[in-house]
């Protein structure tokens, strides 16, 4: 994840800052000399569009391809009808579907519970009072510094002798701590009115009903941005699973595709782009019905006001 | 086994907390400085004066260990611990899996610096890190400049642009490997249009690694000219106009305005790619393998091959080591500019 930048004006923020660049292109007043056609820029735009946008409509329009239509020269562009053999075919050689559910199933539960991790950790550090404060908030910030990479191979030994290889909570626990979440709950926590969180206290609200009943209400917009996030890591992560499975039915779908690339080494293309889709259409979906909660979770802490 | 300094030890008398409140170092990332009343000290400072029974603090202590514990193990557990390992694992020669290792001292961190693969591998991540951010950086920047004109479909231009950045790495590699196929790839058929031929992509270096730094560029792009683009929005629009009424062009406006506006964004997105960067290893893992002839192998990419591959993991936990210590100095490269950098706003 990205580092969090401080920001040097001392004005709180509300946590994620979600400047109007990156929900909606906000309106700009510009000279109705600069508001005339601009060739130039349309026509960057469009290139740009369409280098950038390619790739994953290649992808799309291969995997519907049988071998005659994507082995000629000159290429073929589009296949000659949708046809889904490559993905029936991917489903043989892998368990496509288990693959799937094993996906969803950790990114489910893999996402929930840091998200409760975060949520129940940044409202200690922030409505209880308890010795050494600091330095437990400190603590939490740090590991956000330490690089998930150097803790792979202690983490492998300790996961190994615990009896976890090939299974889903080796592939869940290790990565479970929540850092980054637990600073922008935090972040968002110091900015609610403490005016209501009093008030349901003289009303004998204890700090399990506050939280449920007043805090997480107020949080929607962080909560969105701190589940998409840690969905979209989870869903993505490939070199802890790659270690720590071996075994078929208990693979997600990055490292299934691993297993396809070997076993068809590089020459079935069709049926190796068919199991790429599945893996990257589902969090496209994601992307593209809530891009602006993500968005605003996966900058929070970059745009400084 | 560490010793690491946990809240739950119970040193709480009640006397030393106002100094042990004061003392605390400003946490690091902190965002706005130190804030003036912290409500949390308000709080911390309204508990003391109603004078806390022992059963209440009980109960309050109980409450921190039931919300913070949790996340506090786990920290503990899985980053401290292995942090710790790492360093002590660095001194071993040990093979993973094996019961036996055998003390070695600094012998790791000796051969590394005197293993002839080593400069390699040195040149290669340094080549990979500089040409991935310093790229990002100036692509992302002209895209953040386009999109922050008032053109009709820029939304679509942005989503486009961002997309990859939230796709799984090592399906990106997948994807961009038959992008790049010699004989049926995209790439060698644009090429071909404008009547270049197309290089051995898979097998000639150094294509090899220019093929993951074109990948690692259109992945991460739309993250950089994101950040770019909020930062742009927010530029005053008087300043422009007093720009565009001096005559100013709108390269002089963007040399001397909007360019020494964006200098703290820049940094921040530099560091933030460079620590990215020198972690990379999905896109490496589906296109090259580290290969050919050890072409791509990248610091991070050698760390996965020693330990996972070669089973030497006291040498691995050595590189491990030193990758951690140059992404730590980066960092606090960025603490000392960011408290700088409160003088510069």
């Amino acid at each position: 994840m990205s580092a969090v930048a401080p920001t040097s004006t001392g004005r709180p923020e509300t946590a994620p800052a979600t400047p109007a660049a990156l929900t909606a292109p906000g309106p700009r007043t510009t000279s109705a000399r600069r508001r005339s056609l601009q060739p130039g820029g349309y026509l960057a735009l469009v290139l740009a569009t369409v280098v950038l946008g390619a790739p994953l409509l290649w992808m799309v329009l291969a995997s519907m391809k049988t071998p005659a239509e994507l082995y000629t020269v000159p290429l073929q562009w589009l296949p000659g009808s949708v046809n889904l053999d490559n993905y029936a075919q991917a489903a043989d050689s892998v368990p496509l579907g288990r693959l799937l559910a094993n996906s969803v199933g950790i990114t489910v539960v893999g996402a929930g519970l840091k998200v409760a991790l975060g949520l129940t950790c940044a409202y200690a550090l922030v409505f209880l009072d308890f010795p050494f404060k600091k330095v437990v908030f400190g603590l939490v910030i740090a590991t956000l510094m330490i690089p998930p990479q150097i803790t792979i191979i202690p983490n492998y030994t300790l996961v190994a002798s615990l009896g976890w290889l090939n299974t889903y909570q080796g592939i869940l626990v290790p990565g479970l701590a929540s850092a980054f979440g637990t600073f922008l709950f935090r972040q968002h926590f110091l900015t609610l009115p403490r005016s209501i969180l009093e008030a349901a206290e003289l009303d004998g609200a204890g700090h399990w009903r506050k939280l449920w009943r007043f805090v997480v209400p107020m949080s929607t917009p962080t909560l969105a941005a701190v589940a998409l996030v840690s969905v979209v890591t989870e869903w993505n992560d490939y070199l802890w699973p790659f270690l720590v499975i071996d075994r078929p039915d208990k693979m997600t779908l990055p490292v299934g595709l691993t297993l396809l690339q070997n076993t068809d080494g590089m020459t079935n293309w069709g049926v190796l782009l068919a199991a790429t889709v599945v893996v990257t259409l589902p969090i496209l979906v994601v992307f593209l019905v809530l891009q602006r909660r993500l968005v605003a979770g996966l900058t929070a802490g970059a745009v400084t006001g | 086994m560490t010793t690491v300094l946990t809240p739950e030890s119970p040193g709480s008398s009640g006397a030393p907390r106002a100094a042990a409140r004061a003392s605390g170092p400003a946490a690091p990332g902190r965002p706005g400085g130190p804030a003036p009343s912290d409500p949390a000290d308000r709080e911390a400072q309204a508990l003391h004066r109603s004078r806390l029974g022992a059963r209440r603090r009980r109960r309050n202590l109980l409450w921190v260990l039931l919300l913070a514990g949790p996340n506090l193990v786990l920290l503990l557990v899985f980053v401290y611990r292995p942090l710790l390992q790492s360093f002590y694992l660095s001194t071993l020669q040990w093979n993973l899996g094996s019961p036996v290792a055998r003390q070695v001292g600094l012998g790791n961190y000796v051969e590394w610096f005197t293993a002839p693969t080593t400069g390699r591998i040195v040149t290669t991540t340094l080549v990979f890190t500089v040409a991935t951010v310093g790229g990002a950086m100036v692509l992302g920047l002209g895209l953040a400049l386009l999109l922050n004109r008032r053109l009709k479909g820029r939304g679509v231009a942005r989503t486009v642009a961002f997309a990859p950045y939230v796709l799984s790495g090592f399906a990106v590699g997948i994807l961009w490997l038959f992008m790049f196929d010699p004989r049926y790839g995209l790439v060698q058929e644009l090429l071909g249009w404008v009547g270049v031929a197309s290089p051995q992509w898979y097998t000639q270096r150094p294509w090899p690694l220019v093929m993951i730094v074109v990948v690692y560029l259109w992945k991460n792009l739309g993250y950089v000219a994101l950040i770019y683009l909020a930062v742009l929005q927010s530029v005053p629009q008087d300043l422009r106009d007093a720009a565009a009424l001096d005559g100013a062009s709108s390269a002089r406006t963007l040399r001397s305005i909007i360019l020494p506006l964006l200098t703290p964004t820049t940094f921040f997105l530099v560091v933030t790619m460079l620590l990215a960067s020198l972690q990379s290893f999905d896109i490496i893992k589906a296109m090259t393998q580290g290969g050919p002839l050890g072409s791509t192998t990248t610091l991070m990419y050698s760390i996965y091959e020693e330990s996972f591959v070669n089973g030497r993991a006291g040498y691995a936990s050595a590189v491990a080591t030193i990758l951690f210590l140059v992404l730590l100095a980066v960092t606090a490269v960025q603490m000392r500019f960011v408290q700088r950098k409160v003088h510069y706003a």
